[in-house]
Formats: structure tokens, sequence, C-alpha cells
């Protein structure tokens, strides 16, 4: 592909790419109490990537973060589905979550959820699926 | 706030018809895109319009939205997401393969004897 | 174990997210697939058993009590059609081995195909009004997939209707959900019935008849019945036989289920409107798919307007709402998957012999693959329904419920269906089979005896399962009392 001039995009992604996928990480883990949760924060990191793949090219990319996103689904979907499953284990209907309040010494109380595995999976599966999405359509010229 | 919905639904539902009675293959995704938004609107005025309450408050609260309908439309645009999702890269395959987006040149040509 | 209803939902979705990583190792994926395809038929078999025994099971996903949460409920009837779908799984991936051709193992058929499984298996067990969607969605993105598995200008081009057609069929049922929850408030399909039969305590209310016909709009278009069946048969003219006899088992079949579940749960009331309309185009469907079963001179398009007829004859049934009709519907119902999976196999196997589907254009197969025109010709006697192969215990059933409830002229056509779909897949018989023995070519790699398999052992259940009526009739009568009495229903998943 040809190099393009866009050397704004170019400088001010360095920038915010960082900035984008952290507040997609904490889109994450807010989720439950506040608004967030897995599909927005895989959207919100997929958005990150997509704006990488416009910046550069899909080449440049794939070598940056040499992932195979199906990988990354079925990753994902593993995940979910094990989280779930593992309410077999302990006889309660499937897809109870259980939660617990531990006291940590400097973030002070925090809430520990198995509906945030659940969530992980989600995030992997969205973040997996919308890379596939568009790399299918972005990759033949 | 309900007749007003019902009159965005409306035009939302109007304009996807419009758009998915059109030839070109694009217009059409675009026109269920829309279906599903007013879809997804309707879900949520029929649940009742109200606004300044949280969803549940224990048992005997004297006021509080209902979260399901908000549930299901979260549920409904992850779906239709994905579904468009596939509708566009299957267009532009199909676009790749026949060399058309006009629907009118995708009618079946086999013989059917 | 309390999560055993989940189990048929669980196995294929796990199976599905495994297979996706070994989508270049075609040997280990069908070993998965089929070692994943016996665990769901085991657990389905005990499904049975456990409702046979102890009643309709119930499960409150989640620990969220039953009008609150999503609720899984296996009564018997989908305790019956899991089973017959894991039977039918299970064959078709033995087909598929030697059929559907590398390239499509590799690009994640085996993947889609359990994916398929989880939607059609949920569509079937789920007791909540939405979350029936949310399967009927699971299952048709997976169909998409495999429609257009492979890429030939065909199938591109005949998935973007079938996928036009399923969106705005989705709309309109998300449209319709609305609808009947702003009327009942509630969405547990138990519980709908609850409230449907409080405010129709002197007659429905016309919104309600609304949402009938709507549900009768969205879950028709699935199940191809009359007005609505436009979209198949050129969609499913397009993919490879095993696909095809998925779809045309499965696919139609989960919306046949959805309309005599929310028919005989929520609509009961409207013996007048809703369910009469249901009657006339379950008889316009009959008509239709035997003209068109009679017209075409193609195997594939003639089996696939048998669909049609079998949609219309079972919903003919459902129509009529007694006992007798009910249990020869489920039967029917259950009868119909398993010949037409079947059927679809052998038409797959004549299809790959003589490399056209054109009846025209072939004959005398029976002189050296006697096999394959046997086996046919059993799956044609127990399609139309001639004794004592299965078809006729179910059809028997139905026009005696239809006698029982005056409806004659209903009971005729059925009656009157049957020898013409038997002239229509005998006509496959007579020019495929008999005649001018020729050869064709590339004949000699198609693997005939090992495609054989699947089709004889669904022709096989068939026979046992018409033959064993005496025996499989209480399991039947137990699915069908659950659908005259709602009640049964609502007190097993509320637990009053």
């Amino acid at each position: 592909m040809k190099k393009t001039n866009n050397i704004i995009l170019e400088t001010s992604l360095k920038a915010l790419l960082f900035f984008i996928v952290l507040y997609s990480v904490y889109i994450f883990t807010a989720g439950h109490y506040y608004p967030g949760g897995g599909f927005i924060g895989g959207l919100m990191t997929a958005g990150a990537i997509v704006l990488l793949l416009i910046t550069y090219d899909i080449k440049t990319v794939q070598r940056i973060l040499p992932v195979n996103y199906r990988i990354i689904t079925a990753i994902g979907l593993l995940l979910a589905i094990g989280t779930s499953a593992s309410s077999l284990l302990f006889h309660v209907p499937f897809l109870t979550h259980r939660f617990t309040h531990v006291e940590l010494p400097v973030l002070g109380e925090i809430s520990l959820h198995t509906a945030t595995l659940f969530d992980l999976g989600v995030y992997f599966v969205v973040v997996g699926v919308t890379m596939t999405i568009i790399q299918t359509i972005g990759e033949d010229e | 706030m309900e007749i007003l919905m019902a009159f965005v639904i409306g035009i939302l539902f109007m304009s996807a018809t419009y758009l998915m009675l059109s030839k070109s293959l694009l217009r059409i995704i675009v026109g269920t895109g829309l279906l599903s938004h007013g879809a997804h609107l309707l879900i949520l005025t029929m649940g009742g319009l109200k606004r300044g309450s949280a969803p549940l408050l224990g048992e005997h609260a004297d006021n509080y939205t209902d979260p399901l309908p908000q549930a299901l439309i979260l549920t409904a645009i992850v779906i239709s997401f994905g579904v468009t999702a596939f509708f566009l890269v299957l267009a532009y395959r199909a676009y790749q393969e026949l060399g058309t987006d006009n629907v009118e040149e995708m009618k079946g040509t086999e013989p059917n004897d | 174990m309390t999560n055993l209803i989940v189990l048929p939902i669980l196995i294929p979705l796990l199976t599905g997210a495994i297979l996706i990583f070994l989508n270049k190792k075609i040997v280990a994926q069908r070993i998965v697939a089929v070692f994943s395809s016996i665990l769901t038929m085991i657990a389905a078999l005990f499904i049975v058993q456990k409702v046979h025994n102890e009643g309709i099971q119930s499960l409150n996903i989640s620990s969220w009590e039953a009008p609150f949460g999503i609720t899984l409920v296996s009564d018997m009837l989908s305790a019956l059609l899991i089973l017959t779908t894991s039977i039918i799984a299970f064959c078709c991936l033995l087909y598929s081995f030697k059929s559907i051709g590398e390239e499509r193992e590799k690009h994640y058929y085996y993947s889609v195909f359990n994916f398929l499984l989880v939607g059609v298996n949920g569509a079937f067990t789920t007791g909540d009004i939405f979350n029936l969607f949310v399967f009927f969605e699971v299952m048709l993105m997976s169909s998409y997939v495999l429609l257009v598995l492979g890429g030939t200008k065909i199938q591109l081009r005949e998935s973007i209707k079938y996928l036009l057609v399923n969106v705005i069929s989705s709309a309109l049922f998300v449209i319709a959900v609305a609808f009947l929850y702003s009327v009942v408030g509630t969405l547990t399909m138990a519980h709908i019935s609850e409230r449907v039969s409080q405010i129709s305590a002197d007659g429905m209310p016309g919104i309600l008849t609304v949402i009938a016909v709507m549900f009768l709009i969205v879950f028709g278009l699935k199940g191809a019945i009359f007005p609505l069946y436009f979209w198949m048969p050129g969609s499913y003219y397009a993919p490879p036989a095993p696909v095809l006899a998925l779809f045309g088992a499965l696919l139609t079949k989960v919306g046949v289920y959805s309309i005599t579940r929310t028919y005989t749960l929520f609509f009961y009331h409207d013996k007048g409107f809703a369910f009469q309309l249901l009657s006339i185009l379950a008889i316009l469907s009959i008509v239709v798919g035997v003209i068109g079963a009679i017209a075409y001179w193609d195997v594939k398009k003639i089996i696939i307007y048998n669909i049609i007829v079998a949609v219309g004859v079972i919903l003919y049934g459902v129509s009529v709402m007694n006992p007798a009709s009910i249990k020869g519907a489920v039967y029917y119902l259950i009868h119909d998957m398993i010949i037409k999976a079947a059927l679809f196999f052998l038409v797959g196997i004549i299809i790959n012999l003589t490399g056209s589907a054109n009846l025209k254009k072939m004959s005398g197969l029976i002189g050296r693959y006697p096999g394959v025109g046997w086996t046919f010709f059993i799956a044609s006697l127990a399609l139309a329904g001639i004794p004592p192969l299965s078809g006729f215990v179910g059809k028997l059933l139905i026009v005696q419920g239809g006698f029982e409830g005056k409806s004659f002229f209903g009971a005729a056509i059925v009656l009157m269906s049957s020898l013409l779909v038997l002239f229509s897949v005998m006509k496959i018989f007579i020019n495929g089979f008999w005649g001018q023995n020729q050869t064709y070519e590339g004949e000699e790699k198609a693997p005939v005896k090992w495609l054989l398999i699947a089709p004889v052992i669904l022709v096989a259940i068939s026979a046992l399962y018409g033959v064993n009526s005496e025996a499989i009739l209480p399991y039947i009568a137990q699915a069908a009392d659950t659908l005259v009495d709602p009640q049964i229903y609502i007190e097993a998943v509320l637990k009053e």
C-alpha cells in the first residue's frame, strides 16, 4: 500500500491509543454496579484496534498484534461457557453466580463476582468477532 | 411522550420499508438496520416510559422503573449488530462473486424442471 | 442432577467452541463431533425417561425464581423433539464425513453445525418467550453460515434472500414480544398463559388476537406455511445434501413447534379466529405443497415441497385441538423429522451418483444400487403413511381428531394429500430407479456404501417407531396432555 501522509493521525494515535484501551478496561471492570461491562469494553478495544488499522495498514497491525482473532473468539467462548458450566459442579442451577466482598490493602473494599469471568469471556468474544468481521472486509483490495 | 415515540417508530418503520423495497443491496441493509431500531424503540415504549427512579428498590418501593425492556433491547441490539455485520460481509462477497449489487439481477436462473 | 435439562444445549455449545481450535485437524474434528453428539443423545434419553417418570422438569437459570428469571422447561414434547434432533444430528454427521468436502470441514463446518444444534435444542427447551427469540437467532445465524459455506454463486444469491426474509421476521418477532409484554407484563411462558386466561375470562381481547396473528406470521415464516413459504424452495435448493437435511428436518420444525407451543399455551381461548385462521392456512399449505411436489421434475424440489405438505398436516392437527388430533400432530411431527432427513440423504446420494437433480436425466439406478432403491422405497411408503410404517399412526390420529372435531373437509384433504404425496415420491422411484440402465460420469467415486448408513439408520428408526407405536404412544399421550391442558405446564413451572 502506498504510504499516505497522515501525520496528524499517527501522532495523535500514539497518545490516544493507550487512553482508549485503558478506558475500555475501566469500562469493563466498572460493569455490574455501574454502566459498563464486557460488551461495551470489548467494542471499545476493538474500536482502538480499528483506529490502528485506519492509521497504518493491515500488515503493520498484524505485525504489532500477531493474534488470530478467531482463536480469541474461541477462548472467550470457552471462558464464558466454562464459568457458567462450573455451576454444574456445585449442583446449583446453570449460570448461578457467586460473589464476595474482600478488603484489599490499597484499594479498600472490593466485591469479587464470578460474573466478571463470564464478562471477560464476552469481552474476548466481542473483540474477536468484531475484528474478524473488519478484517474479512478489509483484507482483500 | 408515548405519542411522540409512536410517531418516531412509525417514521422509522416507514423509512425502513421504503429502503428495503429498493434494488440496491446496500440500501436494503440500511433498511434492515432501521427496522430493528424501530423494533427496539417499540420495546422501550411498550414497557412504559418513566424517568427518575432506580430499576428496583426492594419489595416495597413506591416508584420504580421496569428494567426488563432495557435488558431486552440490549440483547436485541447485540443480535442485530451481529446480523447486520454478517449481512454486510455477505453482501460484499456476493458483490465480488456475482458482480452486481442489484437484487433485480439476483433472481434464480436455474431451470426449474 | 439439577442441571440435566441444560445438557442438550451445553454440550453442543462447548463442542462448537472447542472445534474452533481444531479447524485444520479434520479427523480430530470428526471424532469430537461424533463423541459430543452421542453424549447429547444419551442426555436426551435420560431427560425423556425422567420427564416420563417425574413429570415436567424445569430449571430456573441463575437461581431466579420462575416468573422473574429465565426458565428452561422440558415437557414431554420438547424432550422427545430433542431426542429426535440429536439422533438426526448424529446421522447427519456420519453422512457429512464423506460428502461435505474438506474445504467446508476446514472452514468451521462442524463448529457451526454444533451452534445450530444449540439454537434448535434451546428453542425446544426454553420456557421464556424472549429467550426463544434469542435461541431462534442463534439457530438462524448458524443457518446463514451453513447456507453460504462453500460460497458458490447460487449459495450467495439465495443466502441474501434467506437472510433478508429472516431479518424481517426477527424484527416482527421483537415487535410481537413487545406488544405481548405491554399487555401481560411478563415473559415467562407459563406466567403469560396464566395472565392471558385472567384477562380473557369473557372472550379474548382483540389485541391478543392481533398478537396471535403476529406470532403466526413470525413462526409461519420459519415453518413455511401457506402464504409465507415462498422463500423456501429457492433457499433450500442451494446448500449440499447434509445441510439441506438438517434444515428440512429441523429448522422448519422449530417454527412448527413454536406455533404449537404458543397457540396451545397462550391463545387457546380464541378458538373462533386464531385457530380458524391456522386451520385454513394449514389446509392451504397442504394443497399448495402437494401441487408443487407433483409439478416438479427435480428430486430436491419434490422433497422440499413435501416439507410444506407435512407442515400443513401437523398444523391442521394442532388447529383442531382435541386430544386425538394433538396426539397425532406430535406423533407426525417426530415421524416427519426422521423421514425427511432420510429422504434428503437419499436424494443427496441420487444426485451424487447421477450428477443431476433432474428426474428426466436419470433412470435404472436400482440395477446397480439396490440398497439405495429399496431404502428409498420404504422411506417413500413411510412418508405417505402406509401401515405399519410410522406415518400411518400419526395421520390416522389426526384424521380421527378431525372427524371428532367435525372438521370433515380438512380431514378429507389430509387423507387425499397422502395419496398425492405417495404419487410424488413414487415418481422419483419410477423414473430414477426403474427403466433403462444408464451409466453416469463420476459415479464410481461416490462412496455410496458409507453414505447409505445414515438413511438406513433413520429408516430403520422410522419403521420401529411405526411398528412399536403401542409402546411409544404413552409418551406421545403424555406430551399431548400438556398441550391440551396448559394447567399442567403452568403448575410445573410456577410450582403453585
